[in-house]
């Protein structure tokens, strides 16, 4: 039979109507699309695919099984190396990973793994009915600081060899950039609830409300008898840019603007919580974080919505999938382009005047790649007198984040390097004994499954260090 | 879910509250504040520690109902449960070597102006207390900053209580005078705190201020309460959740802060007016 030289295609809203709702962009696959994808896997004897996986999942194994329609025996084979299936199925940036390997890819697209993965945990989501099985327990306790995607892979790892496990969160709800950060058009907040239950079933105790470094310190922990701790804290305060007007009322840092968005709900009608709504915003650089920050305010009723970048299309460092759904849905994409000032409205006339201080429009500077550095990229620069001015009422900007304070100015002896990330070896192992750590806290903004690779590899080290000691 | 164990109406507008929450208790000290969050679709709004006692596990909330997640909180009543209750969050007051200190409260900054002066008091150090009320009926903890200063200064704005002015009156006659004081602790309105600076600055009075601007998640993610400090002749970012809320008060853009502090006025103002309209059509 010949093979099907492209990817079933995934089926989504339509970019209009998506635009102004916030239910989720992509629909998933429907039975005969995944065995028609699933049918394109060649079974590779060397599985190339699972060596691009950070978590080392056996892809061509789950696949096997969707050809056998044995989806619930696919989801069997995922979860015996990923905690959150139905995330990663949906985050994950799969083309540079597992389909990146793959040697379908070489001639043609290569399989839609994070497709199928998607299908696989979907369909235990919707249709499992027995909880899984509490491992026996082994006496040991161990603690995770943080309950987003690198706490909660080494939370569940830990849990299914039989430890107890809790994992303290600061916030109000469990889940950390899964939760505040990625947006529900994208990543369902039911769904990540969904994995925490069952991680919940597993024996994990979710704290919520716990801000370890205030409420607790790491070295209580181990007092209360954890023998060790996982750090996987997230990346912390937003950076800004440092040009006049960052202060402006109407200037979000990327962090506040979906916060209040997706954890705060601020897109509901009715919530307490506030948030700008329509008008024109733009937002600043081109990450993947930058994409969702555009694509909730558009969803936010905004008559505009642009992305300011300062390099060109191609350098966009969002995934591919993400800039295409974004330019779909109508953002428009100032590139070559540099923020150097944030106006705001000011009242001459009167100094009380309520509007004095909101934005009114983001003056920027064109510009052009000059010559290549020694590593052959050209960088850009300021186009002399080329100043303009877009008219905004909102702008948020996304321009990464620097490490959380709160746990190294509280752990005796833990080194951080000079932006402040936390130092480990290989195993995840910080400068402290028992003390681990992973996910954003260690390597600066990076992406979930990075992080869940992180969780994966210290659980493993945690038992180990446990178990000899 | 934190129970509330006490509540009472300090004045028509200030409400105090007890909730009960070990771990926060334990921690807990003058300076501090925590975040907090009515019910599973509120709002997380950060209010100053008003006071705590370790032993019976519980931590004091003072709050003014300005919007409309107050005036949910102020509907609960004792014995009610809150859903959220998350803290000790940023530093606290520095307290260390401090033998003589004037504390200026303002209004409902008064509740967390407090405990400052109980603790300075405790520790042994000379305490002066200006405390500033609109009016009489406005006045709150007038007995307790009375039991933890050595001096105590009450002023109003009409005169119906102490003595009719500002608070930076009697700081100002006290600094002529010639008189001294290892800090200068000011907390209430952001002009209010504005003003103390511009009162002790010549006098070269060292001054902190407690900085209170909108917040989402308290510890350190957000930015939302960003606020801009003169750090060496530079103007510099700081985060009120973990670089404060207390700062240097000659290095703070106030005004800035007044202007951010003001985002969703207006947000906050159409809750209130909503409200309203729903008691009237109760009371029909």
């Amino acid at each position: 039979m010949a093979i099907n030289p492209k990817k079933t295609p995934m089926p989504t809203q339509d970019p209009i109507e998506r635009g102004r709702n916030f239910n989720e962009v992509a629909i998933g696959y429907t039975v005969e699309m995944a065995l028609g994808e699933a049918e394109r896997c060649l079974n590779c004897k060397n599985k190339p695919c699972v060596s691009g996986c950070p978590v080392n999942i056996d892809i061509p194994s789950f696949i096997s099984k969707i050809k056998e329609s044995d989806f619930e025996g696919a989801y069997q084979v995922i979860s015996k190396y990923s905690s959150l299936p139905a995330v990663c199925g949906r985050v994950c940036p799969q083309e540079s990973q597992c389909e990146s390997k793959c040697t379908l890819g070489i001639k043609f697209e290569p399989v839609g793994i994070g497709r199928l993965e998607r299908f696989v945990a979907d369909y235990h989501n919707a249709n499992a009915t027995e909880k899984p099985v509490k491992p026996t327990p082994n006496g040991h306790k161990v603690a995770v600081v943080g309950s987003g995607p690198s706490g909660l892979t080494c939370a569940g790892d830990l849990a299914k060899k039989g430890y107890a496990v809790t994992v303290f969160e600061a916030l109000h709800t469990a889940g950390g950039v899964l939760v505040y950060g990625i947006p529900e058009f994208r990543l369902p907040k039911s769904i990540v609830a969904k994995e925490v239950q069952t991680l919940n079933d597993l024996g994990v105790e979710v704290k919520t409300n716990v801000v370890i470094g205030k409420t607790l310190t790491v070295d209580e922990l181990f007092e209360d008898g954890y023998e060790a701790v996982f750090i996987g804290s997230g990346a912390g305060l937003p950076n800004f840019m440092n040009i006049p007007g960052e202060s402006l009322k109407g200037v979000y840092s990327a962090n506040e603007f979906l916060t209040r968005s997706n954890l705060m709900k601020a897109y509901r009608e009715k919530s307490d919580t506030p948030i700008m709504k329509g008008g024109k915003v733009a937002i600043v650089s081109g990450g993947n974080v930058a994409m969702d920050a555009a694509r909730t305010a558009l969803r936010l009723v905004a008559e505009k919505v642009y992305i300011v970048y300062r390099r060109y299309m191609t350098e966009l460092p969002a995934r591919k999938e993400e800039v295409e759904h974004a330019e779909e849905e109508g953002i428009d994409f100032k590139l070559l382009c540099n923020p150097i000032e944030i106006l705001g409205y000011d009242n001459p006339d009167d100094k009380r005047d309520p509007k004095n201080g909101t934005v009114v429009g983001i003056k920027c500077i064109k510009m052009e790649l000059g010559e290549p550095d020694e590593r052959g990229r050209r960088s850009p620069v300021p186009v002399e007198g080329s100043e303009f001015v877009l008219d905004v009422d909102a702008v948020v900007m996304s321009i990464g984040t620097s490490p959380n304070p709160l746990i190294k100015s509280t752990v005796d002896g833990l080194e951080v390097n000079r932006k402040g990330c936390i130092i480990v070896n290989e195993d995840g192992l910080t400068s402290r004994e028992g003390i681990y750590a992973g996910g954003d806290a260690v390597t600066g903004a990076s992406t979930v499954i990075s992080a869940m690779g992180a969780g994966k590899v210290a659980a493993k080290a945690i038992d180990d260090y446990i178990m000899n000691k | 879910m934190y129970r509330i164990v006490k509540k009472e109406e300090l004045n028509p507008t200030v409400t105090f509250m007890s909730i009960e929450a070990p771990m926060v208790a334990k921690k807990a000290e003058p300076g501090q504040f925590i975040i907090l969050r009515v019910d599973e679709e509120g709002e997380r709004i950060p209010l100053t520690i008003a006071g705590y006692d370790r032993e019976q596990g519980t931590v004091d909330i003072i709050f003014q109902i300005v919007g409309g997640t107050t005036m949910k909180l102020n509907a609960k009543n004792q014995g009610d449960y809150i859903q959220d209750f998350v803290g000790p969050l940023g530093n606290k007051t520095e307290t260390e070597g401090v033998k003589k200190a004037c504390i200026v409260g303002g209004g409902v900054g008064c509740a967390i102006a407090y405990p400052v002066a109980k603790k300075l008091h405790e520790l042994g150090c000379e305490v002066t207390s200006i405390v500033g009320f609109r009016n009489k009926d406005l006045v709150i903890l007038e007995k307790e900053f009375d039991e933890a200063s050595d001096r105590l200064f009450r002023m109003s704005d009409d005169g119906s209580w102490g003595e009719q002015g500002v608070v930076t009156a009697p700081l100002k006659a006290m600094l002529d005078a010639g008189e001294r004081f290892d800090v200068v602790i000011a907390i209430g309105p952001v002009i209010m705190m504005k003003f103390v600076t511009l009162t002790t600055k010549p006098y070269d009075q060292k001054t902190v201020v407690s900085m209170n601007p909108i917040m989402i998640d308290g510890t350190g993610m957000c930015g939302g309460c960003r606020l801009t400090v003169n750090e060496n002749g530079k103007r510099v970012t700081k985060f009120a959740c973990v670089d404060g809320p207390d700062f240097d008060a000659f290095t703070v853009d106030f005004d800035e802060a007044m202007m951010r502090g003001r985002m969703y006025a207006e947000f906050e103002a159409h809750v209130r007016d909503e409200a309203c309209n729903l008691f009237k059509a109760e009371v029909k």
